[in-house]
């Protein structure tokens, strides 16, 4: 086998057994997007209601949500996979990967494949939930969403790996969830819809790449629906989502790569 | 024939020096040690050697390979043990050596074979299916021994590799190295500050202050310092660390421990200094130089881990703060 494609099956194979082998790590993220779309997605449901949506257009707002859950549960768990990093140096296994004579670009890709496997078998399980919330999806969609959805993946456990090979101390950690995480999830469209917002947001929400994830998602859940309806659910093309995505996945490898193989 | 040669190595962070310009060769087979207190270079100077810091200034070649030009063909030709861990804890024992394997390109009958090998060498065939985190500080250690040679490396580097272990451990461990390079003739570098440690290498290095202060045998070493050495017990030591000195003209060495002189026949100094000064010595003992001495005469300072001064503390701080290094 070449040193590459060696280095980046070993990495990817190492996630996967630590992830399987973390019982609590699982419930966890399977339990914390339940949360949010049972219970804060209910709550504001019966708080609000779903303003906006033209009679007769049968999507509740924890339907409409529902994309938006699976993408922040992709958006969580592929940014702490490559975060992890942090964990490997600190505890000293990153030493071990560092001097093996494999190239650092392949042990950054192993990671990132990875870190997108654990959060598709994540979204996959949010995927069989789907008919408790009445949204019914095909096979044919599933493997769609899956595949956006591994996309977006691939890109931020790359962001993930990029921040910490740029962060040396775990200092530094809860900055980075307040200031890009956690307004990357908020902005993204997942828990409100992109009208009558204020016009600072509207422009923070187009910047915010995972917006065009959760549009994507949200078009393929919902291609069914009124197209009146669809009109008010979604705001781009599902070509443009996708290119963005893409894009922004090729961009995110290429500076994650860099940036790993920069650190000494 | 020499698998090391390192010239003219420097390596500086910003405005501090850790490395100040060493050259030496390392022999194949040999077991080579670099002895210095924390902060002296040792770490510094092995992290350039296997290619994990770029140095600042100077060459190194291994096994033929330029150290900052080939550095994946000098990662397959040497194994590491690092000072601090480097095992996945969430992995088993059997998992971490295959992961490495893989890493390094042996194939799966291979790794199968020589997991047995190092499993068998250092006493964990029975725990290879258990997960790292439930062993011991010295299973860990051997466990990582262990890693460090399943791909047969030429040069296996080990740096403070008994750092923290109990002494029965320590000498499990020796036993395994020498073994080692026995029947492998794999060269070994090691970095150490235990004496009893050093000398077990055919030759050592002392460093300080990021430069070579010596390097010969440990027999040499000794030799080299000549005479015997007296430690005293006295009722005032910083009043008779002076008196003896101006007296007899020589060298006299306070520390927590009393007084530390060296002098050329002690047999016929003792009975002088007891009479000289009478009824102001405890204790006085008499004894061949050790490295520790050979040490202490070449930098001024003990070499022990408690010994270290501030100036070396905040080295180390310094260092410490940079992580990535």
């Amino acid at each position: 086998m070449q040193p590459a494609l060696r280095a980046i099956y070993t990495i990817w194979y190492r996630e996967f057994i630590r992830f399987i082998r973390e019982r609590s790590r699982i419930i966890g993220m399977i339990g914390q997007p339940l949360l949010y779309l049972l219970i804060v997605g209910q709550g504001i449901a019966a708080a609000m209601g779903f303003r906006g949506v033209p009679a007769g257009v049968p999507v509740n707002y924890v339907q409409f949500m529902y994309p938006g859950i699976l993408g922040m549960s992709v958006l969580f768990t592929s940014i702490f996979s490559g975060v992890s990093i942090i964990w490997d140096r600190e505890f000293g296994f990153l030493k071990e990967v560092l001097v093996a004579p494999v190239p650092r670009w392949a042990t950054a890709l192993g990671k990132a494949l990875g870190g997108s496997t654990v959060a598709l078998i994540q979204a996959a399980i949010m995927l069989l939930l789907a008919p408790l919330i009445k949204v019914s999806l095909t096979p044919v969609t599933i493997l769609q969403l899956l595949g956006i959805l591994f996309l977006i993946s691939l890109g931020l456990t790359f962001l993930g790996i990029a921040i910490a090979s740029r962060m040396t101390t775990m200092e530094g950690f809860q900055m980075f969830m307040n200031f890009l995480v956690m307004p990357l999830f908020f902005l993204s469209g997942a828990m409100f819809p992109m009208t009558n917002l204020p016009g600072w947001m509207s422009v923070l929400m187009k910047l915010d790449p995972l917006t065009y994830g959760v549009d994507a998602l949200r078009r393929l859940v919902y291609s069914g629906t009124d197209p009146r309806a669809l009109q008010y659910l979604v705001h781009y093309s599902l070509e443009f989502d996708l290119a963005v995505i893409t894009g922004l996945a090729l961009l995110l490898g290429i500076l994650g790569s860099w940036s790993f193989s920069r650190q000494e | 024939m020499a698998v090391i040669v390192v010239q003219d190595l420097v390596k500086r962070f910003n405005d501090l020096v850790a490395v100040a310009g060493v050259t030496f060769n390392v022999e194949e087979g040999e077991i080579f040690g670099f002895l210095g207190p924390n902060g002296a270079g040792k770490s510094t100077t092995i992290k350039m050697l296997c290619t994990l810091l770029k140095p600042t200034s100077g060459r190194v070649t291994l096994a033929g390979f330029d150290v900052a030009r080939q550095p994946d063909a000098v990662r397959r030709a040497i194994g590491l043990v690092f000072q601090d861990n480097s095992l996945d804890d969430r992995l088993t024992a059997e998992e971490n050596l295959r992961f490495h394997g893989l890493l390094y390109g042996l194939s799966r009958s291979t790794i199968k074979e020589r997991m047995d090998e190092v499993l068998a060498m250092v006493d964990l065939a029975g725990r290879r299916r258990d997960i790292v985190r439930t062993f011991s500080g010295g299973m860990r250690r051997r466990l990582e021994i262990a890693r460090g040679f399943l791909h047969h490396p030429k040069v296996l580097f080990l740096d403070e590799p008994t750092v923290g272990l109990d002494p029965q451990t320590r000498s499990a461990i020796w036993q395994h190295i020498h073994r080692l390079r026995r029947e492998k003739n794999i060269t070994i570098f090691m970095t150490t500050h235990y004496m009893d440690e050093a000398e077990n290498c055919d030759r050592i290095a002392i460093i300080d202050h990021g430069r070579i202060q010596a390097l010969d045998t440990p027999d040499n070493l000794k030799r080299r310092l000549g005479g015997d050495v007296v430690t005293m017990m006295t009722v005032d030591d910083s009043r008779l660390q002076q008196e003896i000195a101006a007296r007899y003209g020589i060298k006299v060495i306070k520390d927590e421990e009393g007084l530390r002189l060296q002098v050329d026949d002690g047999a016929t100094f003792i009975p002088r200094v007891a009479a000289d000064f009478r009824g102001q010595i405890n204790s006085i003992h008499l004894r061949r130089p050790t490295l520790d001495d050979v040490f202490l005469s070449l930098t001024g300072r003990a070499i022990r881990e408690d010994k270290v001064s501030s100036a070396e503390l905040m080295r180390l701080n310094r260092r410490h703060g940079r992580r990535r290094h």
